[in-house]
């Protein structure tokens, strides 16, 4: 942190600055003025949150996919299809056993599986190649839309989550005064949203530590920097690929019921999903987590704070924080030159 | 033309040896191509009759178009695929509501499949596209899914587009009155998709519940495909006596979850797709926050008029329950109604479609079709005129949500009964249009 400022000293005190005045919007009551300026807290803090935990959402979807581009130089484009299929296995598995909580590791463990499938049987058999592979992955993501459509139709799968989680919690913000009582209004917000972002943030802390903290962490930034050296060295290095290809998939798997749970899952969603995680991956810096981190955030908040404060312009926000991270930064936030 | 040939010239020759053998690839294969179709044409039989279906087949409105294909396969089977004598062909194409999907498939099924006749599409601005590419195909008569913009029937119309459904405007009729006057909703604050189904059907809305005396303090318009709405829902005004809602599909699906979890519990008021079977049948507890909600359409799905419950049964019997929606949706009877529409006209001409299908589209403009839900006649502009129904979401004893009849507004014209000039100069429905008066 230090050396960041040292190093950029201007940026260093805009973020400050930025941080300081996040910090009194968040935390003050807001002056009439202010109001009068920007609309009602209640507003700002409901969107900035709700930009947060979508944005933990993307993060999940994101970070697999980052993850596998950052070492197999592979454009899973079929990414969009994982997370789907793990929003129509979530379902299944909450109607049958009851049990939300159930459908993650079920998700995760199916969809990683299909992910060590398809590493094994497709991918390695082209490695390298890299615009095969992304060919590949295109057709993949057809034939598994229509597989799906096939399977569960047209409808809306929306899954429940258990009544424990369901409904909105108070929490210690403030959003105003009574003006009857003087009493503080604090902000009520859905619960199930923010145990969503909650475990995001512990899936986020996990990966950091087993990436930089474990061997096999060791092994994938070494594969990261120098995949044919990490080979040479004597490495089994497609047991790395599929290790990663299959925690990559699971991710997504997973995310798909979260994205079952508080949005819905239906035909189309995949590529809406893959599109988000181009841009949330563009914008952090294609095979960086903390860039994908980033860049979820910074998508999550910018759709949320433009769906309310300028609707009808609202898609256009998010492509143009794209443009501008590319035009100045063309490597992404945090990416690598 | 000089300086494209000289820079021709220019080329290697290995290049140009290279578009020769190019050039006999593309002759040799279009060689090809008209000897398929050769054989192909000779081996259908002459008097097969063409029709081109399209419907929302992807995207958010994908269940929607699935169940209108099912109204327009019913009333094939129930004509035994013929009509005046001649066999029909059904081509499908899918569209993804977006105006141009719905030119695509069009132009695919005229210029490529050569049909004789359209049906569709299902969207608002999918059938103000296809009104003005109708202009440019005279020989072919489109007759609308179930689209139901204002705009593709009031504003220049195309002499061979027919609706045999409402616009969105007519499918409110009542509703306004209703909640007013019955639910007592003094002020409404209206959230839809902003696009030209949902603005008319506001309109509609906002001519009925305006003129008994309602206010709309606010409308709130929000992208077709907007997925996460829990910001939208921390907007929503909590000062007002009902919230209504013009969403549709897996937008409204969506909605309702998040409006659950954001712990939401006022009054809702639902526009017509809404509380259809496309929504009411989705999987999960979403759905149950409409249970009570009043709407309006063309339909009440527990009707008990006999027609009406003779093609319910007509529906479950042609489909085995898990290809199919508990009741019919509004789509499915809307595609329903367009073929049935043809097919007797085909039958009157007795399939002769020649002199530019003048026979056939008289026949069109004159026909009062007796329509499950009611009798449908066209008005000058090729628009239908016809029944609205204003209704309730109840749960049957089955667990299934319906809708349940609560009021019938019958002979619903486009102008709302109000006199066609003022009607008029009410403006094209929009996010500001109309205005919320107590007359017009």
């Amino acid at each position: 942190m230090r050396r960041f400022a040292r190093l950029h000293p201007w940026w260093s005190v805009w973020i400050a600055i930025a941080t300081l005045v996040l910090l009194y919007l968040t935390f003050a009551i807001w002056p009439p003025w202010l109001i009068g300026l920007i609309g009602k807290k209640k507003l700002f803090l409901n969107s900035l949150f709700n930009g947060i935990t979508l944005g933990s959402l993307y993060f999940l979807i994101a970070s697999g996919f980052t993850l596998i581009f950052g070492l197999m130089r592979n454009v899973n484009l079929a990414h969009g299809s994982l997370y789907m299929m793990g929003g129509y296995i979530g379902y299944l598995i909450g109607d049958w056993t009851g049990y939300w909580l159930l459908a993650f590791p079920v998700a995760f463990m199916v969809v990683g599986l299909f992910g060590v499938i398809l590493q094994y049987f497709v991918f390695r058999r082209m490695e390298g190649e890299d615009i095969r592979q992304t060919l590949v992955t295109i057709g993949i993501s057809i034939v598994l839309a229509d597989i799906m459509l096939w399977a569960f139709g047209g409808d809306f799968y929306n899954i429940s989550p258990p009544s424990w989680l369901s409904g909105p919690i108070e929490t210690i913000f403030v959003t105003g005064v009574k003006r009857s009582s003087g009493d503080l209004i604090y902000l009520k917000y859905p619960l199930v949203r923010l145990a969503i972002f909650a475990a995001s943030l512990a899936i986020g802390l996990g990966m950091w530590l087993a990436i930089n903290r474990t061997r096999i962490g060791m092994l994938i930034r070494a594969g990261v920097d120098d995949r044919d050296i990490l080979s040479a060295s004597g490495i089994r290095v497609q047991f790395v690929f599929v290790a990663v290809f299959a925690f990559g998939a699971g991710l997504a798997g997973m995310a798909g019921v979260v994205g079952g749970t508080f949005q819905s899952i239906a035909p189309g969603e995949d590529i809406r999903f893959l599109l988000a995680s181009l841009v949330v991956v563009i914008v952090g810096g294609m095979g960086s987590i903390p860039g994908a981190a980033l860049g979820a955030v910074i998508i999550g908040i910018a759709e949320q704070f433009g769906s309310v404060y300028f609707p009808t312009y609202a898609v256009v926000v998010t492509f143009l924080i794209m443009v501008l991270v590319l035009a100045f930064r063309p490597t992404g936030l945090l990416g690598r030159n | 033309m000089g300086a494209g040939s000289k820079a021709e010239n220019e080329w290697p020759a290995s290049k140009q040896d290279h578009q020769f053998n190019r050039r006999k690839e593309v002759r040799l294969r279009n060689l090809l191509a008209v000897m398929a179709a050769a054989c192909l044409t000779t081996a259908t039989h002459a008097d097969v009759l063409k029709i081109g279906a399209l419907a929302t087949l992807e995207g958010t409105y994908t269940v929607l178009g699935e169940d209108g294909m099912r109204g327009l396969r019913l009333a094939l089977s129930q004509a035994g695929n013929m009509a005046g004598g001649r066999e029909i062909e059904i081509i499908i194409a899918g569209t993804d509501a977006s105006p141009d999907s719905a030119v695509r498939a069009a132009r695919k099924v005229v210029e490529q499949d050569g049909v004789d006749l359209v049906i569709g599409p299902l969207s608002g601005s999918e059938g103000i596209a296809l009104r003005d590419y109708s202009k440019t195909q005279p020989h072919v008569t489109f007759i609308n899914g179930i689209s139901g913009a204002q705009e593709t029937t009031f504003v220049t119309p195309s002499e061979n587009f027919f609706r045999f459904n409402m616009d969105g405007a007519q499918w409110s009729a009542g509703l306004g009155e209703y909640i007013y006057n019955v639910k007592g909703y003094k002020t409404i604050a209206t959230i839809a998709e902003d696009y030209s189904f949902t603005y008319t059907q506001v309109l509609g809305l906002a001519i009925g519940y305006c003129q008994a005396g309602g206010e709309i303090t606010e409308r709130i318009w929000v992208p077709l495909g907007t997925k996460d709405f829990a910001s939208i829902i921390a907007a929503l005004p909590d000062d007002v006596d009902a919230l209504y809602l013009g969403l549709g599909g897996a937008d409204a699906v969506n909605f309702l979850n998040q409006y659950q979890q954001a712990g939401g519990d006022a009054q809702l008021v639902g526009g017509t797709i809404m509380v259809d079977g496309t929504v009411l049948s989705s999987k999960g507890s979403a759905k149950n926050a409409l249970i009570g909600v009043p709407s309006s359409g063309p339909q009440a799905d527990t009707w008990d008029d006999p027609d009406w419950q003779a093609y319910i049964k007509a529906y479950q019997d042609e489909f085995p329950p898990d290809q199919r929606f508990p009741l019919p949706s509004l789509l499915a009877t809307g595609y329903y109604n367009a073929t049935t529409a043809a097919l007797s006209c085909l039958n009157e001409v007795g399939g002769d479609l020649s002199d530019g299908q003048a026979a056939f589209r008289s026949c069109l403009s004159t026909l009062v079709l007796d329509a499950p839900n009611g009798q449908i006649r066209l008005d000058g502009n090729r628009q239908a005129i016809g029944t609205n129904f204003v209704s309730e979401v109840v749960e049957l004893e089955d667990g299934t949500l319906a809708t349940q009849l609560v009021d019938i507004v019958s002979d619903v014209n486009q102008t709302l009964g109000l006199d066609p000039d003022t009607f008029a100069a009410i403006g094209t429905p929009g996010r500001e249009v109309p205005e919320c008066k107590t007359s017009y």
